[in-house]
């Protein structure tokens, strides 16, 4: 006579569809101040990657004999499209994109059993297996409409330039491909760190990487992303755990170090402001699937990833660590899930040592 | 006492979630009254524990307020007629159970006269006089004893009507044997859209306060805190007033009444205790462990009317609410009236029905049919229009965002659960404190791959149940089997051992005659085989004892006793016991 079922029979206050589509949509402020700094090239790496992670997801779900409708409508391959193309360098060739989201997408999500079951950040993998297998694509491109236009008598590259080039190779008459070929400010410190070339002063003389308080240009983004991760967090969308324990340990270790050497380390701001740190922290790092499900698991997976960029920023062999900070804290999840189970309501704090022992 | 109120330290529990309460919608009209049915259904369980025994035949004539079942062992309650008129059946019926099964009901139809049976109150007067009466019930309740009122209690068939459905005078004698101290009155009512103890708290706020006070008294207890949703202020505020309106000395009654910030499920009895005393009930363990005991505002009233009024558990009021419902309110009605005459009367729309829940939407359950009667557990039935309540989305994968685990309010792992629960590796669930759930539904409501995750954690709950019962069987068969293995191992042991001693007598015998015959033949051998000759004295000694013993159990089995003038049946009678008494004499003697 009438519809039977089980309680709770509330309206769910949220969707998976609905929650990445507002994680995507929060992402805007740092696309569009991203935009501003790095030129057109940001937007054509997003909709090339939406274009492809989509047209993968498809092709796999449908290969796996999966529903096609449902799961393309849950946005999670939208959103890692979305990540990926913010991360990859402004004026990277199409096919960067391409073989980065066949990663993400087939390999790291799909046949790991798709949606929920990956044990790694698939937009992550993307990028780590990009930066191993085309070191010089993915840290060259990073130049910046500004520096072109200094370079070239104010001439930069339209969107349709941007797009002819991305696309096919072909610049505008006039330029070489030289000429878009600039380190970011991460890159530049390092490099003159390691090589004893020039102390941070020297560097905040010379005005290439240094900004008002953090990498110069990046300082935007990264603080549009932190406005919309604070949004997010206020929404309820994530919690605070992560992002906050990261920037915490980045800022403590930073702080701790920088005091000993001034000459060779950046201020706290300058880690906190350059780079993907913010993307990393509200964006990236707080992906649930990879992410411990325990308030004290995800405090210790957020230190652990922000000591392991500073370190790998520090004393590794790539400018900047997101990456590789996120797939290794990754790998400790499930151990993280397992040892800060929170003290169930009626039971004695040491019930569980005392059962395991 | 409202300043004590106000200064009460609150504590908090973890997760919850913020609902929409829907309450307005039925909370500000005044309690109806339900329409004498043409047929009452009661069943003869609407308890936890035995089902109560019918104490009535098809055909009887039965008053109001009369026992026609009676509480069948220690953990019962009796039920009542709920109107006068003939037992015209007493058979399966459908009731409303989330199992959709029948159970046996005892079916009166009215004769519409509602005579009463006579009512025997203990204390004279109720409420609504003046305030000279209330001192007079005061000083009557403090004459009358603890145990007199909990037998009131027992016999008026009240139990626990937040939900739980215990038998409250089980329920309070335990707690006054454990010497509980605080008395907790559950007053919350965190499911949205259920209004019936609000409007309860709102219209009859003396009752309230003085079943309060009865529960006190039965317990023993020293202190009382009455927990309620801030999201009820003028309930928070009739209490008050209620309060301030008796003259309670200090030392008697204490009782705080304290708002509690509105976040589901504010009103689980744990999650309550939590945020009135900052302590938690032992996992497994009851509320009286830590000296507490919990009782629902409802229950509070019907101690009440049974103490003041002498009137038994016979009606209830039930919220009437939801979209599809023309007039929502709060109407008094008897037990045993059918759902459909409720809602009827309440304004049902049918083209609107989409859902008939019984309870709140949260823990409630969809009701089998409307044609089920009102029990002592229906709180409130909920009838939706269409998108009013979620239809259930496909679910998607888990994405293991936590947000169950971050609104569990017991700080279970619900994700965890669920993936033990359907891989059904059920010690696995178990390490994760699957019997520490109390069904609240918070993660269901906050997972947004609308996995149905409480009714796979019902499923693994009724799962580890049933391998527990076919391993307790499974034991129960074993042990048996074993029993009778060792059984079988004794007689045969204890035969061997009989044969053997025949054999070995047999062979004595054997052996004395031949050696009575040597000494016969031989005399000369005497000295050489004295020592076996000492040991055949032995025997004959104590065969001739054994004789004068057996000649005296003879002689006493044939003395008559008092059985002079025996009719020939008694004689024959005592024939027969006496020959198996010598019979048994006759096997004892074979079993040394």
């Amino acid at each position: 006579m009438f519809l039977a079922q089980s309680s709770p029979f509330l309206k769910p206050e949220l969707s998976v569809s609905k929650m990445m589509l507002a994680v995507t949509i929060l992402m805007i402020p740092g696309i569009l101040t991203a935009t501003y700094v790095f030129g057109y090239g940001v937007l054509v790496n997003i909709f090339l990657a939406i274009i492809f992670a989509l047209t993968f997801e498809a092709l796999i779900l449908y290969l796996r004999k999966r529903p096609i409708g449902v799961y393309l409508k849950d946005k999670s391959a939208l959103l890692t499209a979305v990540i990926i193309g913010v991360a990859l360098p402004p004026l990277a060739p199409w096919w960067l994109t391409f073989i980065g989201l066949f990663f993400a997408i087939v390999i790291a999500k799909q046949l790991y059993g798709g949606l929920g079951y990956n044990t790694f950040n698939p937009a992550m993998i993307a990028y780590a297996i990009l930066l191993i297998s085309f070191p010089a694509e993915m840290t060259t491109y990073w130049q910046t409409p500004a520096m072109l236009a200094s370079q070239f008598e104010g001439q930069t590259l339209g969107l349709l330039d941007t797009i002819n080039f991305q696309l096919f190779g072909q610049l505008p008459a006039g330029m070489t491909i030289d000429a878009l070929t600039s380190a970011t400010p991460l890159d530049i410190v390092r490099t003159s760190v390691l090589n004893g070339s020039a102390t941070i002063d020297e560097i905040h003389a010379e005005g290439s990487a240094f900004g008002l308080f953090g990498g110069i240009g990046t300082e935007w983004v990264n603080l549009a992303f932190l406005a919309g991760g604070l949004f997010m967090m206020r929404k309820g969308l994530i919690r605070w755990h992560i992002p906050v324990s990261l920037l915490a340990t980045l800022g403590f270790l930073s702080l701790l170090f920088g005091s000993f050497e001034l000459d060779s380390n950046p201020s706290p701001l300058f880690h906190l402001f350059s780079g993907a740190t913010m993307l990393g922290a509200f964006f990236i790092a707080t992906d649930p699937v990879t992410a411990p499900t325990t308030p004290r698991g995800r405090i210790i997976y957020g230190a652990g990833i922000g000591a392991l960029i500073y370190i790998i920023r520090t004393w590794g062999g790539y400018p900047d660590a997101i990456a590789f900070a996120v797939l290794l804290m990754n790998m400790c999840t499930p151990l993280l899930d397992y040892y800060t189970q929170p003290r169930v309501y009626g039971h004695k704090a040491d019930e569980r040592d005392e059962e395991s022992s | 006492m409202s300043l004590s109120s106000t200064l009460h330290r609150l504590w908090s529990f973890p997760g919850g979630i913020k609902l929409d309460g829907n309450k307005s919608l039925s909370n500000h009209q005044a309690i109806t009254t339900a329409q004498l049915a043409k047929q009452l259904i009661i069943p003869l369980s609407q308890h936890i524990g035995h089902p109560a025994e019918a104490i009535v035949s098809v055909g009887d004539k039965v008053l109001k307020g009369q026992v026609i079942g009676y509480a069948n062992g220690p953990v019962s309650a009796p039920v009542h007629a709920s109107g006068s008129g003939i037992v015209t059946a007493i058979e399966e019926r459908l009731i409303p159970h989330p199992s959709g099964l029948s159970a046996l009901c005892v079916i009166i139809d009215t004769d519409g006269y509602e005579k009463w049976i006579e009512c025997t109150p203990l204390i004279g007067n109720s409420v609504g006089t003046s305030a000279g009466t209330n001192e007079a019930s005061a000083q009557t309740l403090s004459s009358l004893s603890s145990a007199q009122i909990n037998e009131q209690i027992a016999n008026a068939g009240i139990v626990g009507l937040g939900g739980a459905l215990y038998p409250s005078a089980a329920k309070l004698r335990t707690a006054k044997k454990m010497h509980t101290d605080t008395l907790i009155i559950n007053a919350a009512e965190c499911e949205p859209y259920i209004t019936c103890d609000d409007v309860l708290m709102r219209r009859r706020p003396e009752e309230v306060i003085l079943g309060i006070l009865l529960i006190k008294k039965v317990v023993g207890a020293k202190k009382c805190l009455i927990g309620i949703e801030d999201n009820k202020p003028e309930a928070y505020q009739a209490l008050l007033t209620a309060i301030s309106g008796y003259e309670i000395p200090n030392t008697e009654a204490q009782i705080e009444v304290i708002s509690v910030p509105a976040r589901y499920p504010a009103g689980g009895e744990k999650q309550l205790i939590q945020v009135l005393t900052g302590r938690e009930v032992p996992s497994q363990g009851l509320p009286m462990d830590i000296g507490i005991i919990c009782h629902n505002v409802t229950t509070a009233v019907a101690i009440y009317h049974a103490v003041y009024r002498g009137e038994p558990l016979i009606s209830r009021i039930v919220t009437i609410t939801g979209g599809a419902i023309r007039q929502p309110q709060n109407m008094e009605v008897p037990l045993g009236t059918p759902i459909r005459d409720i809602l009827n009367q309440a304004g049902l729309d049918e083209d609107k029905i989409e859902k008939i829940i019984m309870g709140g939407p949260m823990m409630g359950f969809s009701l089998p049919s409307i044609d089920t009667p009102v029990t002592k557990a229906t709180n409130c039935i909920l009838v939706s229009e269409k998108d009013e309540l979620a239809t259930p989305p496909p679910a998607m994968p888990c994405i293991r965002c936590a947000r169950c685990s971050d609104s569990c309010p017991m700080s279970l792992l619900p994700q965890q659960m669920y993936w033990y629960a359907k891989a059904r590796d059920l010690e696995k669930v178990q390490d994760y404190n699957i019997f520490d759930c109390i069904e609240c539904g918070c993660c269901s409501y906050a997972c947004p791959s609308n996995i149905p995750l409480v009714q796979y954690f019902r499923y693994a709950k009724t799962e580890i149940w049933d391998d527990e019962r076919e391993r307790n069987k499974a034991n129960i068969a074993r042990d048996r089997h074993e029993f009778r293995l060792e059984r079988l191992e004794k007689a045969k042991a204890a035969k061997a051992e009989a044969a053997r001693l025949r054999k070995e007598k047999l062979a004595k015998k054997k052996a004395l005659d031949a050696e009575k015959a040597k000494n016969e033949e031989n005399s000369s051998e005497i000295e050489s085989s004295s020592s076996k000759n000492k040991s055949s004295d032995n025997t004959d000694l104590i065969q001739e004892a054994i004789a004068r013993a057996k000649a005296k159990k003879a002689q006493q089995q044939s003395q008559k006793k008092n059985t002079d003038n025996l009719s020939a049946a008694q004689q024959k009678k005592i024939d027969e016991v006496n020959k198996r008494r010598q019979k048994r004499a006759g096997t004892e003697k074979l079993q040394p």
